[in-house]
C-alpha cells in the first residue's frame, strides 16, 4: 500500500488546483456574463477590449 | 418608461434622441471635456440584444463614437457599460444605437451600483465550491472505507477526511450556524437549528471516533449535507437576486429630472435638487416631476395614472397639478409647491403603509413544514440517545453515535432543496413568459387566489385611445378632422391621423393651421374657421365618453374614442372565469367608459368613480370576508389596493410606486401570461408538496434504521443523495 503515499497527495493536489481555479474564476468575475461569453466565441473580430475594470461591486 | 411597450402618451422626461435637453448642452460640455480628463461610466439597457452579432455591432458602434474609450456588452443582463470622456452624453449613444437598429435606454447607474445581494451571492458560491471540492475528495476516501479498508489504512483515510472536512464545515457551514444562532437567541427552532446541530455533532463524533480508531466516521455525510443545503440556499438566493436586479433595472429606467428655470435659462436638474418656489418647465408629452401651480401656458393634462380618469382635463394659469400627471399639448411653467418626498406621489406611501399593516404576514409552506419538523427531529434524536443510554447501561459513545446518525438522516437535506428548486424552476419559466416574480412567497400566494380585482386604465387598456366611430362620419368631416389632427401631437389627434391614414382618407387642405394649447387646433377651410378640440371650445354638447369635437361653421361633429384594449386582456379574463375565479373591475374612470369595457370583457361586477381609498377598502373588505384577492393595477390610485391584496401584479408601464407595491411585474404588453402564471403557481405548489412527501418518504424508511443503530455512513450518504436528486428532478417536471 506504499502507493497511497503518492496517490493521496496527488489526488489532493489535483482537487486543490481545481478549487484554486474556481476561486480565481470567481475573483476575476468570470461568472458575470455567462451568456455573453458563450456568444463571444462566435465573433469573428479580435476581442481587443477585455472586460473594462469595473469599480468594486458593480454588476 | 417601459422596455417592451413604450406608449405614446407617457414618456418620462429622460434622455431620448428626439427631445433631449442634455443634447443641447453637449457642445458646451464637450468644451469642458478638453480640460477634464476623468472618464465617466454610462450604463445603457439593451432589451433587444440577443446574439453574438449584436455584441459586436453594439460594441463597434459605440467605440467608433468620439470620446468613447470602451464599451462592453453584458448579454446576460442585456446591458452595455460604456467608459467615456466626461463630455459624452447618453443621448448621443442612444441615438447612435438607434441608427444601428438597437433600442437602448439610459440606466441610472446610482440605483444599479454596488449591491449587497451581489456580494452575498459570490460568498455563497464560494462556500458551495469549497463544500463540493471536499465532498468529492472525502467521497473517494470513503468509498475505500466502505469497501472494506481495515486497521491503519482506515485510520489514515479517516484522518485525511477529518483534515478536509472540519475546515470545510467550519467555513461552508457558517450561513447555517449564523442563522441558527439568530433563531436560538429569540427562543425559536428554525430549520437551521437541527442542521447546525447535525453538522457539529456529526463532525465532532466522527473526530472522536477517528482519534479512538473507531469503525465509522460521518465526515462524508457532514460535508454532503453542507453541499446540498448550500445548493438550496444558493438557488433561492439567485432567484431573488435575478428578480431584484430586474426590478432595479425597471426603477433605474426612470431617471427623474426636471427642467428648472434659473433667471430665464433652462437647467436640467435631478428632482432631489428642486425646491418649493422654483419654476419648472414641462414640455408637451412630459410627466409632471413635482406638485405645483401653473403660472404660464395652457394645456391639457392626462391624470389617468393618478385617478384612473381617461378624459384629459384642461390646465391653465392657476390650475394645481400633481407629480405623475402627463402634460399633453402646450408647454407649461409650474411653480413648485412640493417636490420629492413631499409631493403627492410620495404622500401616497402613507396609504400603502396602512394597507401593508392590515395585510397579515404570509407563512410559507416551508415555514409551516419547519415548524413541526424541527421539534420532531430533536425529539427523535434525544429519545434515541436516552433509550440507548438506558439500554446499554450508560455507553455514552454508542448513544451519541446513534443520535448523530438520527440527526444526519432526518436532516432536511431534501427539504432544503424542495422549495428553492421548484421556485427557481417556476420563476425561470414565468420570466421567459414575461413575468417577474419580485417576492419569493408570491408564487405560493398566487396559487391560493380565488378573486381577481382589475383596474381599467393602463391595466386592461393600454392608455392609448382609438377612434370608434370614425367611419360613421361624412367624408368631408373625416377629411377635415384628419387635416386638423395632423397639426397636433395630442394623443387623440394622433390617433385620428393614424386611423385616417389607415383608411386612406386624404386630409383636407386647411390654411392658417394653429394649435391652441389646452383647447385644440383651428384653421381656415373654404373661407370659414374650423376647429377640432374640447367640447366647450367648439360649442358642442360633451359626450360621457372620451371624445374630440369638430366645428365647421355652425355644425359640430363628435368623434368618440375608446381605450385600446391591452393584448391578451380578453383572453386573461376569460381564462380566469373559466378557472372559476371571481373577476371584478374597479376604476376611477367615469361610468360610461367602465361599463362599456366591463360589457366587452364579460365582467358582471364593476365599480366606477372609485377613489384610491375606496379601492383599498374594497380589497380589504374582500380579504376580511375570507377571500384571497389578486389585484392587478398600474396607477398611483391602485397602490394602496395592491399593497392590501393577498398578491398583486402590475405592468411594467406602471408608476414606480405601484411597481414597488406589487409582488409580480408584467414585463411585456401582453396580459395573457397572467392567467398562465396562476396555473403555473398552482402546479409549483403541488410540486413543493410532492417534494415534501418524497423526502418524508425517505425519512420513514431511513429513520427506523437509524433508531435501531443500523444506519451506516453508506446508508446515510445514499439516502441523502437519492432524496436530493429525486426532489430536484421532480421540480424540473414543471411545465
Amino acid at each position: 500500500m506504499d502507493i497511497l503515499a503518492f496517490l493521496i497527495p496527488i489526488s489532493l493536489i489535483l482537487g486543490g488546483t481545481g478549487l484554486a481555479a474556481f476561486f480565481w474564476a470567481m475573483r476575476t468575475r468570470q461568472f458575470d456574463d455567462p451568456e455573453g461569453d458563450a456568444a463571444r466565441i462566435l465573433c469573428d473580430d479580435w476581442d481587443t477590449h477585455p472586460m473594462p475594470h469595473q469599480p468594486k461591486g458593480t454588476p | 418608461m417601459t422596455i417592451t411597450a413604450p406608449f405614446p402618451v407617457g414618456g418620462v422626461e429622460r434622455a431620448s434622441p428626439g427631445a433631449c435637453f442634455a443634447c443641447g448642452l453637449a457642445p458646451a460640455a464637450a468644451g469642458i471635456a478638453a480640460t477634464v480628463k476623468a472618464d465617466q461610466g454610462i450604463m445603457l439597457s439593451l432589451p433587444t440584444a440577443h446574439c453574438a452579432a449584436c455584441i459586436s455591432t453594439v460594441e463597434h458602434t459605440l467605440t467608433a463614437l468620439p470620446g468613447v474609450r470602451s464599451a462592453r456588452v453584458n448579454l446576460t443582463l442585456k446591458r452595455v457599460s460604456v467608459s467615456a470622456a466626461a463630455g459624452v452624453v447618453p443621448g448621443e449613444l442612444i441615438a447612435a444605437l438607434a441608427r444601428a437598429g438597437y433600442e437602448a435606454h439610459e440606466l441610472d447607474a446610482g440605483i444599479l451600483s454596488a449591491t449587497d445581494m451581489d456580494r452575498q451571492g459570490r460568498d455563497l458560491l464560494m462556500r458551495l465550491g469549497v463544500a463540493f471540492f471536499s465532498m468529492m475528495n472525502i467521497m473517494l476516501l470513503s468509498v475505500a472505507v466502505w469497501s472494506g479498508a481495515e486497521g491503519a489504512t482506515r485510520d489514515l483515510f479517516h484522518w485525511i477526511s477529518a483534515l478536509i472536512a472540519i475546515p470545510t464545515v467550519v467555513f461552508s457551514g457558517q450561513p447555517f450556524f449564523r442563522s441558527a444562532w439568530g433563531a436560538l437567541r429569540v427562543w425559536r427552532l428554525g430549520m437551521d437549528v437541527p442542521i447546525s446541530l447535525a453538522l457539529i455533532l456529526a463532525s465532532s463524533i466522527s473526530l472522536f471516533e477517528t482519534i479512538k480508531g473507531g469503525h465509522q466516521a460521518y465526515f462524508d455525510a457532514a460535508v454532503m449535507l453542507c453541499f446540498f443545503l448550500l445548493l438550496g440556499r444558493y438557488l433561492d438566493h439567485r432567484t431573488r437576486a435575478v428578480a431584484r436586479s430586474a426590478a432595479q433595472e425597471l426603477a433605474a429606467l426612470e431617471v427623474p429630472r426636471a427642467t428648472v428655470l434659473v433667471e430665464g435659462a433652462e437647467v436640467v436638474r435631478p428632482i432631489a435638487e428642486v425646491a418649493a418656489g422654483d419654476l419648472v418647465r414641462v414640455r408637451p408629452g412630459g410627466r409632471m416631476p413635482v406638485d405645483g401651480v401653473v403660472t404660464m401656458g395652457t394645456s391639457e393634462l392626462d391624470r389617468s395614472m393618478l385617478t384612473g380618469e381617461s378624459l384629459p382635463v384642461f390646465a391653465g394659469p392657476g390650475t394645481a397639478v400633481s407629480a405623475g400627471e402627463v402634460n399633453l399639448t402646450g408647454p407649461l411653467t409650474v411653480q413648485v409647491t412640493a417636490a420629492g418626498k413631499d409631493s403627492s406621489l410620495h404622500r401616497m406611501a402613507d396609504l400603502v403603509a396602512v394597507a401593508e399593516n392590515a395585510a397579515t404576514r404570509y407563512t410559507t409552506l416551508a415555514e409551516r413544514a419547519a415548524s413541526w419538523y424541527s421539534p420532531l427531529v430533536h425529539l427523535l434524536s434525544f429519545s434515541a440517545f436516552g433509550f440507548w443510554m438506558w439500554k446499554t447501561g450508560g455507553d455514552l459513545r454508542f448513544a451519541v453515535n446513534i443520535s448523530a446518525a438520527v440527526l444526519i438522516i432526518t436532516c432536511p437535506c431534501a427539504l432544503g432543496l424542495a422549495v428553492p428548486a421548484v421556485v427557481t424552476s417556476a420563476s425561470g419559466r414565468l420570466f421567459r413568459k414575461g413575468l417577474l416574480i419580485k417576492d419569493g412567497t408570491a408564487l405560493e400566494r398566487l396559487a391560493e387566489v380565488d378573486t381577481v380585482v382589475l383596474d381599467k386604465t393602463g391595466t386592461l387598456t393600454m392608455g392609448a385611445p382609438e377612434p370608434v366611430d370614425f367611419d360613421a362620419h361624412p367624408a368631408w368631416a373625416a377629411e377635415l378632422a384628419a387635416g386638423l389632427a395632423a397639426a397636433s401631437s395630442h394623443p387623440l389627434a394622433e390617433a385620428l391621423s393614424r386611423r385616417a391614414a389607415d383608411l386612406g382618407i386624404p386630409p383636407a387642405r386647411i390654411e392658417n393651421l394653429q394649435e391652441v394649447p389646452g383647447y385644440g387646433v383651428k384653421g381656415i377651410w373654404q373661407g370659414q374657421e374650423v376647429r377640432l378640440g374640447r367640447a366647450d371650445w367648439c360649442g358642442a354638447d360633451p359626450l360621457d365618453v372620451t371624445a374630440t369635437y369638430l366645428r365647421a361653421g355652425s355644425r359640430t361633429n363628435a368623434f368618440a374614442f375608446e381605450d385600446h384594449l391591452r393584448p391578451g386582456a380578453a383572453q386573461a379574463v376569460a381564462t380566469f372565469k373559466a378557472m372559476g375565479r371571481d373577476v371584478r373591475l374597479i376604476s376611477g374612470d367615469v361610468c360610461g367608459a367602465v361599463e362599456g369595457l366591463a360589457r366587452r370583457l364579460g365582467i358582471d361586477n364593476w365599480t366606477a368613480n372609485a377613489l384610491p381609498a375606496e379601492k383599498a377598502a374594497l380589497v380589504m373588505g374582500l380579504t376580511e370576508a375570507g377571500r384571497k384577492v389578486l389585484m392587478i393595477g398600474d396607477g398611483l390610485n391602485d397602490t394602496a389596493a395592491l399593497a392590501a391584496a393577498h398578491v398583486s401584479i402590475s405592468p411594467a408601464t406602471a408608476l414606480d410606486a405601484a411597481r414597488v407595491a406589487s409582488d409580480i411585474v408584467l414585463l411585456g404588453a401582453n396580459m395573457a401570461p397572467v392567467a398562465d402564471a396562476v396555473r403555473i403557481s398552482k402546479q409549483a405548489r403541488r410540486r413543493i408538496i410532492e417534494n415534501f412527501l418524497i423526502s418524508g418518504g425517505y425519512n420513514i424508511i431511513a429513520v427506523p434504521l437509524a433508531l435501531v443503530g443500523m444506519a451506516t455512513p453508506l446508508a446515510a450518504a445514499l439516502a441523502m443523495s437519492l432524496s436530493s436528486i429525486t426532489v430536484s428532478l421532480n421540480a424540473l417536471r414543471l411545465k
